[in-house]
């Protein structure tokens, strides 16, 4: 076991774990935050998709010993209200069915339009690829992705 | 307007006023579900006045309908209390929706399967929405000293008109509690109606788009522990001895144990082929799960392992086998083929499927010398209380159960083998747990959807009439063949023949059990004969159905054929069908089950050499449509599973194991390879709803492969098609 100190959605937080936990259980047991999921465990369904740093990552996949001082953002912390434009995109498509991937979805359309203010449809599906929908909400995803980066722009 | 008798609920409503006070819903507070359907925050109330087991109004007229079924993402948690709503007659904007927990005593059939929630629920939801609005009129006429005849209602306020006095459902409410349920209410007409029929949003909504713990594997409670299994390997083994010793002394580890797991009193939901399992607990999921890869367990085998090949084979042998009775049989089929001018045969096949909710299976449950207390994402809430019960030796009042929202359903969580699981460890660890299954866990589990193999024979005469139809269906397990359904109806000579090989693969329900497969493969073969007749294949359909409207053979047809025919017509129309466009490539398909219509133009186009699926165009029957934007949120969902599906997934075993064990092996459909566009068109004709969370899948198979076979030439029998080198996207 090892103490770490993470910043999580702009807060210091110290925990007590072994050095290869990934930083999925890390949220979801340790620091209660829920919102991040776990589909896969090997970075193949999006699930569990946190900003690092600003950059999409799978957080099932990265052992809280890499994050040293770098910044975390989780779905919690995407905004105050749940006003990013993503977010309010989502609600205005009415996108998630059984919701349980949403919350990866959200933190990747995020990262990338935060790289790319005004993807093109092929951008889109390239960037999202990695995200699973078991429900198959694809296109509305993808049409609240261009919601998103008209209000943005 | 409806006059409808209330008997038929009448005791489970005067139960409910004996039990109101808060009462019946106390105990299932958790996760209660106080999202506001509007956009503005409601002013929650100081008391509630239960009116019946659905309906909580408080006193400033905030309403609360209890959401009664569980929510697998078919939309039901806004979609039922929109019923009640609307014959409530409240304004959609102060109601609250809460989550209620498997309550027998005041709720019916529990359940998400069938595509049946709205269906079946669609008189009692009305019921007890139009019975509460009666009752808080009653209520208001005793205030004032008026007929109950004199008074209508309007978006929760009450209304004497000749006296100009109007009172707030809020204000009545306390009053209305107590009084008797009355012996009949009024329905509205179809075309009165407000809230159904039009769009509302998701009420988890905006907990989903800001992480809230809304799932099973969000639900923590103080104490509790994590629970993993390790089930065997391969379907045919058992556990023969384990050393645990490793696992046992790493971090937060807290006890390894072993657990059987089938209940005595065995209910259909009951379908698990792994019934002893090794279980490790622990603080946390990460502990638990590194001390998991160091069990050293040794398997042993119980019965012979089953391999793809011998699947495939044992499938293709039966095929050839006659049964010894048909499913249905008209005139003289054999007969028909022996004087056809012309005789089609063709053989479809589709590999096992796992479910693969993006939630693997989970489940809470703290059991305790006298009650059992559990949560977590079941679709038979009811049948598992019946399995633990059994297993627990204790009486099913003793056992609670609370539904969580679910990650994914599509059949999986109809069976509650984890629920039944956590029960059994927690009365063993004498703690609260939470199992939870990993991926690999998960997919090779079992309870996948049976692998198929039908063959089709059409006969045409020299004038390319249909005068004799035969399929013959297997399948592990269960035939697939649905003998009544269409062609069933529209062929003089008709034979339906199905039969089941035996696997120690354990099989349930998926998403559209057997039409899920029977769709594909018919609207693929029906696309093949009009072609060899030289006829349209949507002008050979409609032929079929206008015989089945005049004409039809047999009584037992299990469809409307001018409903069928309908939305054909329909998508016909909207697609622009028979305009072809250069590069563009049709393929047509519909299909009936759940009790709903569906037909589909699905178009590709070539895109660097690959296909690509451009738009599909559908046309649905489903009587009347609750919820418009989230119809068609299903509509489309299931279009892209089909798709994926059909194109790009299998499960499938070597020596009794499962080859796929993770989404790198266990390919699903991801974003470039879905539809560009879907188009959907609901047929309006105030018929009482029918399925919805199914239907779209089923026939999309058929239209894909029959706009395939335009876009390459290739005709596609055997699922997933990816293996014959068509690429998607």
């Amino acid at each position: 076991m090892a103490i770490f100190n993470l910043n999580v959605n702009g807060k210091q937080n110290q925990v007590d774990v072994e050095p290869d936990t990934p930083v999925l259980w890390v949220l979801r047991d340790h620091l209660n935050l829920v919102g991040t999921k776990f589909g896969c465990g090997v970075s193949q369904c999006g699930s569990c998709t946190v900003h690092i740093n600003g950059v999409a990552v799978r957080s099932c996949a990265t052992p809280v010993s890499m994050v040293g001082n770098q910044k975390i953002v989780t779905i919690e912390g995407l905004s105050r209200n749940a006003n990013h434009a993503v977010q309010e995109a989502w609600l205005e498509h009415d996108v998630p069915q059984c919701g349980y991937c949403q919350a990866g979805q959200i933190m990747n359309a995020a990262a990338l339009l935060s790289v790319n203010s005004n993807p093109s449809d092929e951008e889109i599906e390239s960037a999202m690829s990695g995200n699973i929908c078991r429900c198959g909400t694809y296109i509305r995803i993808k049409a609240a992705i261009k919601t998103a980066a008209s209000k943005m722009s | 307007m409806t006059l409808i008798k209330t008997n038929y609920n009448r005791r489970s409503f005067l139960k409910v006023s004996a039990a109101t006070g808060g009462g019946m819903v106390l105990g299932f507070n958790w996760l209660t579900s106080c999202t506001p359907s509007g956009q503005e925050m409601l002013s929650i109330p100081d008391s509630w006045f239960d009116i019946n087991a659905f309906i909580k109004i408080g006193e400033n007229g905030v309403v609360t309908i209890m959401s009664p079924n569980p929510e697998i993402g078919q939309n039901v948690k806004t979609s039922m209390p929109m019923i009640v709503a609307e014959e409530l007659d409240v304004d959609w904007k102060n109601v609250i929706v809460e989550q209620a927990g498997l309550d027998t005593d005041n709720f019916r059939r529990q359940l998400a399967g069938g595509s049946q929630s709205i269906r079946q629920g669609w008189q009692s939801l009305r019921m007890a929405g139009a019975t509460a609005r009666r009752m808080l009129m009653e209520a208001a006429a005793k205030e004032w000293n008026v007929s109950t005849s004199e008074l209508t209602t309007e978006n929760g306020t009450i209304y004497h008109k000749s006296s100009n006095k109007s009172i707030g459902y809020g204000e009545v409410s306390t009053i209305a509690a107590g009084l008797d349920v009355p012996e009949e209410v009024e329905l509205k007409d179809v075309k009165d109606f407000k809230i159904i029929g039009k769009s509302k949003k998701n009420v988890d909504g905006s907990g989903i788009v800001k992480g809230e713990p809304l799932f099973g594997l969000d639900y923590k409670r103080d104490g509790m522990l994590i629970a993993m299994i390790e089930h065997p390997p391969a379907f045919g083994m058992k556990l023969k001895s384990m050393d645990a010793r490793v696992a046992k002394s790493m971090p937060g580890i807290v006890d390894v144990i072993t657990v059987q797991t089938e209940p005595e009193d065995k209910q259909w939901s009951d379908t698990n082929a792994f019934t002893t399992l090794v279980v490790v607990l622990g603080n946390s999921t990460w502990e638990v799960m590194k001390a998991k890869k160091t069990l050293k367990i040794e398997w042993e085998w119980d019965t012979r392992p089953e391999s793809s090949d011998d699947h495939e084979q044992a499938l293709a042998k039966l095929l050839e086998k006659k049964p010894d009775e048909p499913g249905r049989k008209d005139g003289d089929p054999e007969g028909a083929f022996r004087k056809a001018a012309k005789v089609i045969e063709k053989t479809y096949s589709a590999p096992f499927l796992a479910h693969n909710t993006m939630e693997p299976m989970n489940f809470f449950a703290h059991v305790t010398a006298e009650k059992a207390d559990l949560v977590g994402p079941i679709q038979t809430p009811q049948y598992l209380r019946k399995s633990v019960s059994s297993i627990l030796g204790l009486p099913e009042e003793n056992i609670s159960i609370m539904m969580t929202r679910m990650g994914g359903g599509f059949g999986r969580r109809l069976y509650g083998n984890f629920g039944v699981e956590a029960a059994v460890i927690s009365q063993k660890i004498k703690a609260p747990v939470q199992l939870v299954y990993t991926r690999e866990d998960d997919m090779t589990q079992g309870t996948y959807r049976p692998a198929y193999k039908v063959k089709y024979r059409a006969a045409l005469d020299d004038e390319n009439n249909l005068i004799g139809f035969h399929v013959r269906g297997t399948g592990i397990h269960g035939g697939p063949v649905f003998a009544n359904r269409y062609p069933a109806g529209t062929v003089d000579n008709y034979l339906a023949e199905n039969q089941t090989v035996e696997s120690n693969i354990s099989t349930g329900a998926w998403r559209a059990p057997r039409s899920n497969f029977m769709a594909g493969a018919e609207q693929s073969f029906l696309d093949e004969v009009a072609e060899v007749a030289g006829k349209d294949p949507i002008d050979f359909r409609l032929e079929l159905f206008d015989r089945a409207i005049n004409d039809p053979v047999g009584e037992k047809n299990d469809y409307d054929p001018k409903r069928y025919a309908g939305v054909l017509k329909l998508v016909k129309e909207k697609s622009g069908w028979g305009e072809e466009t250069q590069g563009v490539y049709r393929g047509v398909s519909a299909y009936y089950c759940h009790n709903s219509y569906v037909a589909q133009v699905l178009d590709v186009i070539m895109d660097k050499g690959k296909p690509r699926v451009k738009k599909v165009w559908c046309a649905v029957d489903c009587g009347i449509v609750v919820n418009p934007e989230a119809a068609r949120n299903q509509i489309e969902g299931g279009i892209v599973d089909g798709i994926g599906h059909a194109m790009f997934s299998s499960l499938t075993f070597k020596d009794g194991a499962p080859e796929q064990n993770n989404f790198d092996s266990y390919k699903l459909i991801r974003h470039p390879e879905a539809p560009m566009e879907i188009e959907t068109f609901f047929v309006e004709n105030g018929i009482d709803p029918t399925g919805l969370g199914e239907p779209s899948l089923p026939p999309i198979m058929g239209a894909l492969a029959n706009a395939l076979y335009k876009a390459t030439g290739e005709r596609l029998y055997k699922q997933p098609f990816a293996q014959q080198d068509i690429v998607l996207g």
